[in-house]
Formats: C-alpha cells, structure tokens, sequence
C-alpha cells in the first residue's frame, strides 16, 4: 500500500509526464540506528510508481563507502539526484537531500527530480548567467524542518 | 542553484533528524542556508534576493582567502 492517496499520485504522474530524460536517485541507507531510513525507503518507492523515468538505486552507507564518499554523503538516509542518459550512463546533479524526504521536502524532491528531468530551471537566463559566473566549489546547506 | 553550475553542490538537510548538525551550524530558525560551512542566509528570499546574497559573500569568501 502507498503513502500518497490516489488523487495525489494522479498529479505526480502528470508532473512525471513532462519529464524528458530519466532520472536515478541513489539512496544512501544503513541497517542499524537509522530510524527513518525504512521511512525514506517507502516514500522513495512512491516515485517508480508514477513514472517509469525514475528509478531507485540503493547504496549500502556501512557496505559501499567508496561509493557513499564519491558523493559526499556521510549520514543516512541521505538522497543523491542524478541525471540518467540513454546509454545507462549518470551524471551527478549535485543535488542531495540529507533526512527523510517528508512533508514539504517531498515537493521539493519532486521539484529536483522534475529539473533534472529536463522539466526546466525556474530561475531566469539572468539569475543563470549570474550564477554560471561562480568558478570554484561552493556547497549550499540549506536546513529544513518537516512540515 | 546547482543545476545551473557545476561548481554548486546543494544539500537539503532535514534538521530535527540530525541534532547534531543543527548544532554545529546553530540552526535556530528554517529555512537556514548555510554556504561553504560558514556563510549563513536566513529565511526564504525571492530567487534575485537569495543570488544576490549568495554572490556577495562567496566573493567576499573569495577576497578574504586570497589574503
């Protein structure tokens, strides 16, 4: 059984339509002392359901550290988004969601995986070209509580 | 933000769920932003504001380190 009632899946999967290319979301779980990893799991698996452009790869954090520190995650549940292209081949969107994706953090997943979907940016060809300008690493925390 | 460059990693961090972060970041209020481990924007801003802010004190970070 799911976590979104049928009405709301119905909006995802047009959301989901209008993506253009696929989209992977590695999810970084552990075994032991993650309390909301099988939670993060369920809500994960709602996605595959509405579009078959988005597909579900987990990485053990405990088991695959090599993997977990190719993308900078040190904590589970943690999500990375990645872009997908046709040969099987991902692309990193440097996009990550640390805790469990609840409440209005889902739309916000929802929001990343649409982007990296080729659903388009909502940021403008200024607010782009500005940004493009940026030439060394710069990482963006931004905290959130659910709600 | 970093669709838009590759440069730019973005984290969403659940806050409740890792105390410990919240602390060493001291998160008293969301939505915090916390830029390189040190520069902090509070609050949501209108996308030009957040830039705008954002730009400012990566560059300000720039001018400070090549000291």
């Amino acid at each position: 059984m799911g976590l979104l009632a049928p009405a709301e899946q119905e909006k995802l999967r047009e959301s989901f339509d209008e993506m253009t290319s696929p989209v992977r979301l590695l999810f970084f779980t552990q075994t032991l002392d993650c309390e909301t990893c099988l939670h993060t799991r369920q809500i994960l698996d709602e996605l595959p359901l509405v579009s078959d452009k988005v597909t579900i790869e987990e990485v053990n954090l405990v088991l695959e550290k090599d993997k977990a520190a190719q993308y900078g995650i040190d904590r589970a549940p943690a999500i990375a988004v990645l872009a997908q292209d046709p040969s099987g081949g991902t692309r990193d969107s440097r996009i990550r969601f640390v805790g469990a994706p609840s409440g209005y953090e889902f739309i916000s997943l929802v929001r990343a995986v649409l982007l990296v979907g080729g659903h388009g940016s909502s940021l403008t060809d200024e607010q782009r070209a500005r940004l493009a300008a940026v030439d060394r690493a710069v990482t963006m925390q931004v905290f959130t509580t659910p709600t | 933000m970093a669709f838009a460059n590759p440069n730019i990693t973005a984290v969403a961090v659940e806050a409740t769920e890792f105390p410990d972060l919240a602390r060493r970041y001291r998160v008293s209020g969301v939505p915090k932003t916390v830029v390189n481990d040190t520069i902090e924007i509070l609050g949501a801003l209108p996308p030009d504001a957040f830039i705008d802010q954002a730009l400012a004190t990566i560059n300000s970070q720039l001018s400070t380190d090549s000291d």
